[in-house]
């Protein structure tokens, strides 16, 4: 294919990936919108309080556009959501996005940590799993892959607080960083690993991965079992293919049949599940930083949610989702990108 | 029975019914020959009976409190120890299977109707239902799961039935694109377009013909969904979004039992552990119907 063909093509699946992206996010801002209409709680009231006059409610009710019909309403929140207004939080007192914005990293930080060994450590397996099929390391594979998407993951958590914190005391208790670091870091990118490389701070640092490292592996785990499971189940099919049959009569071993040719061609489909566990790692975030006190979004919500803070509900989850419907997004961008077949 | 055996392994089926029961008995021969498949049918078998006879099994009533002997350790009298109010984890956990299984069973039965409609009509009407439909059900898979049922839950107040629907919303959209694909492929059979001249009405060939060729498919898929449902659904009763005290449903009960993780760990030990093996079951289940009734998969 020429060239210029080529980047034509490329635009134009850009194009659509990017129309289907703005569709997405749409209907996610629609979905929570509908969901916040059904809300038995009145946000009129909210504003007023149980002992407003009637004609304060409904100047309230007026002001908020509460008389319009539902699709100016939702044409405004649409409007104020573009402009990165996400309403001010009744429990911190502060704008959404400036709270979001600090307990954003927090989760980022852990997801890209687990997603790290999630990969390093599943691609390998599924690979050798699937190169010994039906063997003795399938089965084990097989069985850890099972577990890791059957387990609960804060329950595992609790289990792993329990024999490597308070038994085995291998790692730091709940929390991001011991107290006397917290104040003292000069840096603020809210990514404790880079605050402390920044400032030069070992010790804190030391403390810090020591916070990090039992979450960080829980989760690799989970996305470990899924990333393995279909390595494994992507190899099996390409197996079977003229081009490995090729590469084995030529006398091309093993390891360099797999890492060289097999994998180029599973690259595409790989790079989706990759991405999709990551999205559900900042998803699952909700449950993992409960357990750990991590403050990171996750937790944010969840103290929100007791607190009927229902803006700040919302906005997390709009982050949530929209790094979610993002990450579909790019993945299959790069999946297209990658892989001649699909253009 | 060796007839039957010979009429099913016949090398020549006279009819297609004769093959398909074929092919369906020697794939349940290679899934029950699979230890993993027996026991994932054994242990979601166990759950259902657990639930039924719940009461007998327990011995004692899942609520009672004991203010005598709270957080005690396993003993001959409470074999599993007590809760934080004396109440007996064993019995928690024995009655703990019928919320599950409850969850589990409306949300298949929401998810998988709603699913198979909008996939049905989508591949046998095409054109722009199937275009709205599609890119309705692309938006909804889109989403993330837990966090849209976390928000759902919120914004409508904690509880099963809430939690259940709010599953669901995000359930349906994978049975969906089954279904359309399982309809695209047969929508110009020969059968259906007797079917359409003998003057069958739509709906009735929709219900009749299309439906019952979506379901295998369907089946496997919901069953191997279960597995995530039980997850979602005591991550939310974790949260104390879910089942609401003081009925016994695992999550929440992990919940409790976290307050008292570091010495009286089997609080929470005991039901999470519960949910491994409801989840572990219906993924093992779910992997052995995909080899029986889908053979590209095996």
């Amino acid at each position: 294919m020429k060239r210029w063909m080529f980047a034509r093509s490329l635009a134009r699946g850009a194009t659509r990936a990017l129309l289907t992206f703005a569709l997405t996010v749409v209907g996610l801002l629609l979905i929570t919108f509908l969901i916040q209409k059904a809300s038995p709680i009145d946000p009129v009231l909210r504003v007023v309080g149980d002992h407003a006059s009637p004609e304060a409610y409904h100047a309230v009710y007026v002001e908020m556009g509460m008389d319009r019909p539902l699709y100016v309403q939702f044409g405004r929140y649409l409007g104020k959501v573009s402009r990165g207004d996400l309403g001010v939080s009744t429990s911190t007192g502060r704008p959404v996005v400036e709270d979001l914005a600090q307990y954003f990293p927090a989760t980022v930080e852990l997801a890209t940590v687990a997603i790290v060994l999630g990969v390093l450590f599943g691609v390998p397996l599924g690979m050798w799993a699937a190169q010994r099929h039906n063997g003795k390391v399938d089965q084990y594979v097989r069985v850890l892959s099972l577990v890791g998407y059957s387990v609960p993951i804060f329950w595992m958590g609790l289990m792993g607080l329990l024999l490597f914190y308070a038994k085995l005391k291998l790692v730091a208790g709940p929390g991001r960083i011991d107290d006397i670091w917290k104040y003292t870091l000069q840096s603020s990118t809210n990514f404790m690993l880079i605050d402390t490389l920044r400032d030069r701070n070992w010790e804190a640092m030391r403390n810090a991965l020591s916070h990090l490292i039992l979450p960080a592996l829980l989760l690799a785990y989970m996305s470990m079992a899924y990333i393995a499971r279909m390595t494994r189940a992507f190899v099996l099919e390409e197996l079977g293919k003229e081009y490995v049959l090729f590469a084995r009569v030529k006398g091309a071993t093993e390891t360099r049949l797999l890492w060289l040719h097999v994998l180029p061609n599973i690259a595409a489909p790989l790079v989706t599940v990759i991405s999709l566990s990551y999205a559900t790692l900042l998803e699952g975030a909700v449950l993992t930083e409960s357990v750990f006190s991590w403050p990171g979004i996750g937790l944010y919500v969840t103290n929100a949610l007791f607190t009927a803070d229902v803006t700040a509900v919302l906005g997390g989850t709009l982050l949530i989702g929209f790094c979610f419907v993002a990450l579909n997004a790019v993945s299959d961008q790069f999946g297209y990108w990658l892989d001649p077949r699909v253009r | 029975m060796t007839t039957l055996r010979t009429w099913l392994n016949d090398e020549a089926p006279a009819s297609a019914w004769q093959a398909r029961c074929g092919s369906y008995y020697r794939g349940l021969d290679r899934a029950l020959r699979s230890p993993m498949t027996l026991f994932g049918i054994a242990a979601v078998l166990l759950m259902i009976l657990v639930a039924i006879v719940a009461p007998w099994l327990a011995g004692i009533d899942p609520n009672v409190q004991d203010f005598t002997c709270r957080l005690s350790p396993p003993s001959s009298a409470h074999w599993l120890g007590t809760d934080q109010l004396g109440r007996d984890l064993w019995s928690r956990l024995i009655y703990g299977t019928r919320p599950t299984l409850l969850i589990v069973l409306l949300v298949a039965w929401l998810s998988a109707p709603m699913g198979l409609v909008v996939g049905i009509c989508a591949g046998y009407f095409g054109g722009w239902i199937n275009t709205v439909f599609m890119r309705v059900t692309d938006i909804f898979m889109a989403l993330p799961r837990l966090v849209l049922a976390l928000m759902f839950v919120a914004v409508m107040g904690p509880g099963i039935i809430n939690a259940v629907i709010a599953i669901t919303v995000t359930a349906w959209p994978p049975y969906a694109r089954l279904a359309r694909t399982e309809t695209l492929a047969i929508r110009n059979s020969d059968f259906l377009h007797a079917a359409r001249v003998a003057g069958i009405p739509t709906w009735r060939i929709l219900v009749g013909q299309v439906l019952p060729l979506c379901l295998p498919s369907t089946v496997i898929r919901v069953t191997l969904d279960m597995a995530g449902v039980i997850l979602t659904a005591a991550g939310l009763g974790f949260l104390g979004l879910g089942a609401q005290p003081p009925l016994a449903e695992w999550g929440a009960m992990v919940s409790t039992g976290r307050l008292y993780i570091f010495d009286q760990w089997w609080v929470a030990a005991v039901p999470g552990a519960a949910i491994l093996f409801g989840s572990l079951a219906f993924n093992l289940l779910g992997d052995g119907l995909r080899d029986v009734l889908d053979p590209k998969h095996a």
